[in-house]
């Protein structure tokens, strides 16, 4: 099932960062990525998300113009991705690398000088990220001293480092410790109060769900979900609240179950019943109420829902 | 590597020169040697260079001057001489045979005092050294030929096709350990969402082919100056040697296209192995016929007319060795020279084309190189 959203309709004054319109790309023994359409906005995180082998690194390199699709048309900031707009793009792919032997400012330098920054500046900014996330100190060693999570930011910076329009990240947590992952998150949402767009391809959907304003997931190369992540939630709600109280509850009209948790109780309501209907029986009746809410499933159960559905 | 080869060949010209110093005194020194004469009539003519010949009555005297350290060694020409030419050396030496100058001298004392009494000094030299060819190569005009043939020509040729096939495998290994080393990192896909496929093989092609110009350019341009060198010191048969023009611009020429092809072959090598062992054993299938010519050299010296010569100077991989090689030995057709050139153009372009194919589909496999099959799908199908 698909929820169709349309980001021309809101946004219709800025250029759509990302428009991908009916891509196809098979290899020899599977078809990757089915029929699949989406657009990202500027000014916004996009998740990408999806089990294993469901086609995301494959959709992202066909946006970044690394394999061509079969059918189907990609278009990044309003036009067709060339040698030109790619230095427009910051890639941080979930395969990743730097030259083992080169030190660290001599890394960042030659990445950016493909991304046609020159020398001065690319060396300028280049030790203004590195101050920014504390990583200065290490600037002079060569790239096989550093760990792996300093290796992670010093990636993070050359994806970012040519101040790109869109940057598209895959998997960028992976290997960092939390206070990594707490400084990464603040930067991409610097990424997104700047108007760039982020595209955030991950399994850690407590990730997903703190940063991304809208995601598409995919299974089997097809779209199963895409849209405002609060608007697909709320469809998938169980249709039930949380409460925590003071005294006795006793029965409540359209309340079918009362399950008892850590602290606090979920009444499953019935299908006539709001969960504002419930509130106004329960303050009518002089209960005293710390806490009630609307309960939305995490968004890891609605992924395992739809994916479980979609092995069956 | 540059400059250690024009390095090295300079101090060889200067190793020459001073063993060749060291050598020199050692040249005056005269040695005696005894001789019996049972056979009769060999008394004059004892004095052979720096050799001396003392003449002894009997063995007996002889040995006992050679214990005694008189005399280096002595021999004993047989009553039976003449019918027989048997003449008995003995000394207190270890030798494999007689030392050249040793028997050069005895020959000619014996030469002189057979002949001496017959036939004028000028013709006894004559007859101890009857031939001295030179050979002077005509054009088809009767003019002489701005190229000689001859063995010292071989020499040049000989090295320059060894570092030309050096410098096309060390050009090539080095762009496949690039490529490789860049694909066990996981910077291909860095590199890629910047520069397009075509754009990094271009690069790597072009970049590292330009210093390995650069380094076959400062090897032919130093030879001359090099040859120069070493015929004003050593002297002899190097300044003999002679450099035809066309042998530079071919030189250039195989270079620039054997360095195109092996590059090709490294880069779609180097797209399809996932680590740089593999790679260099699948890059070895094609530079061992690069180094065929250089093995059977010493065949082509004594068979330069066979049919196989033109066979590798056909084949693209073995082409660029075997033609600068041959240079050195005999002429090459024209038609195969431009048989030669056309295969191996025709092979850099399928090559680019083959390599373009698999390079932008394998260059983001890891782990698993795939099976000659399924390289062979993806060409159909890609």
């Amino acid at each position: 099932m698909t929820i169709c959203y349309n980001a021309n309709e809101e946004e219709t004054v800025t250029m759509l960062a990302v428009q991908v319109s009916h891509i196809v790309k098979s290899f020899a023994d599977k078809v990757a990525v089915n029929d699949l359409s989406f657009s990202v906005a500027q000014g916004e995180i996009f998740g990408l998300i999806g089990p294993n082998g469901a086609g995301k690194t494959t959709t992202i390199r066909m946006m970044m113009d690394i394999i061509k699709p079969d059918s189907g048309d990609v278009t990044i900031l309003g036009e067709k991705l060339s040698e030109t707009s790619k230095n427009k793009l910051g890639y941080l792919p979930e395969e990743r690398g730097l030259y083992k032997k080169l030190s660290v400012l001599d890394s960042i330098i030659y990445l950016a000088s493909l991304k046609g920054m020159d020398r001065h500046s690319a060396e300028e900014k280049a030790n203004e990220l590195l101050n920014q996330t504390g990583m200065l100190p290490h600037k002079g060693k060569r790239i096989e001293e550093l760990s792996r999570g300093m290796g992670q930011i010093i990636q993070f910076i050359v994806t970012i480092i040519h101040d790109p329009e869109l940057v598209i990240l895959d998997e960028p947590f992976a290997g960092l410790d939390p206070v990594n992952t707490e400084l990464l998150k603040g930067m991409f949402s610097d990424l997104r109060n700047q108007g760039k767009a982020v595209i955030l391809s991950t399994h850690q959907m407590n990730q997903i769900e703190e940063l991304c304003d809208r995601i598409l997931m995919i299974n089997h190369g097809r779209s199963v979900l895409y849209g405002k992540l609060a608007e697909i939630k709320s469809k998938y709600r169980s249709n039930s609240v949380l409460l925590e109280f003071e005294g006795k509850l006793g029965e409540v009209p359209g309340v079918t179950e009362k399950r008892t948790r850590k602290g606090y109780t979920e009444l499953m309501l019935d299908s006539n019943t709001t969960p504002q209907q419930v509130l106004a029986n329960l303050v009518s009746r002089g209960i005293v109420i710390n806490r009630f809410e609307v309960a939305t499933p995490p968004l890891n159960e609605i992924f395992l829902k739809v994916v479980g559905r979609n092995h069956e | 590597m540059t400059l250690i080869v024009p390095l090295i060949a300079i101090l060889a010209i200067g190793v020459s020169q001073l063993i060749s110093g060291i050598a020199k005194p050692l040249v005056p020194e005269v040695t005696t040697i005894g001789y019996v004469d049972e056979s009769g009539g060999f008394q004059q003519y004892t004095k052979q260079g720096n050799i001396t010949l003392v003449r002894f009555d009997t063995a007996d005297e002889a040995t006992k001057a050679l214990v005694n350290g008189d005399i280096e060694e002595y021999f004993v020409i047989p009553p039976d001489y003449i019918s027989t030419g048997v003449i008995n050396r003995y000394t207190l030496e270890k030798q494999l045979e007689a030392p050249t100058d040793i028997a050069a001298a005895i020959k000619s004392f014996l030469l002189s005092n057979l002949l001496g009494e017959k036939i004028s000094p000028e013709t006894i030299d004559r007859v101890e050294a009857p031939l001295n060819l030179v050979t002077t190569r005509l054009t088809e005009t009767g003019t002489v030929a701005p190229e000689q043939g001859g063995l010292s020509n071989l020499i040049f040729p000989g090295v320059f096709s060894l570092l030309l096939t050096l410098s096309i495998i060390f050009s090539s290994t080095y762009l496949l350990q690039g490529l490789v080393e860049e694909k066990e990192n996981r910077l291909i896909e860095i590199l890629l969402s910047s520069v397009s496929p075509q754009q990094l093989l271009t690069g790597k092609v072009l970049g590292i082919g330009a210093a390995g110009l650069v380094q076959v350019a400062i090897w032919v341009i130093s030879a001359p100056l090099l040859l120069n060198l070493a015929s004003s010191s050593i002297g002899g048969f190097i300044s003999t040697i002679q450099l035809p023009a066309s042998f530079i611009v071919l030189a250039v020429v195989y270079f620039i296209l054997g360095y195109l092809l092996f590059a090709v072959l490294s880069a779609g090598i180097g797209a399809i192995s996932s680590n740089s062992r593999e790679g260099q054993q699948l890059i070895g299938i094609f530079t061992i016929p690069l180094l065929i010519p250089l093995w059977f050299g010493s065949l082509l010296i004594a068979f330069p007319d066979n049919p196989i010569w033109a066979v590798l100077t056909i084949l693209p991989v073995s082409a660029p060795a075997e033609v600068i090689i041959r240079l050195g030995v005999s002429d090459i057709p024209a038609w195969q020279l431009a048989t030669s050139i056309a295969v191996l153009v025709l092979s850099i372009i399928g090559g680019l084309l083959l390599t373009a194919k698999v390079f932008r589909t394998y260059l983001l496999m890891y782990g698993k190189r795939p099976n000659f099959g399924e390289v062979t799908r993806s060409l159909r199908s890609g």
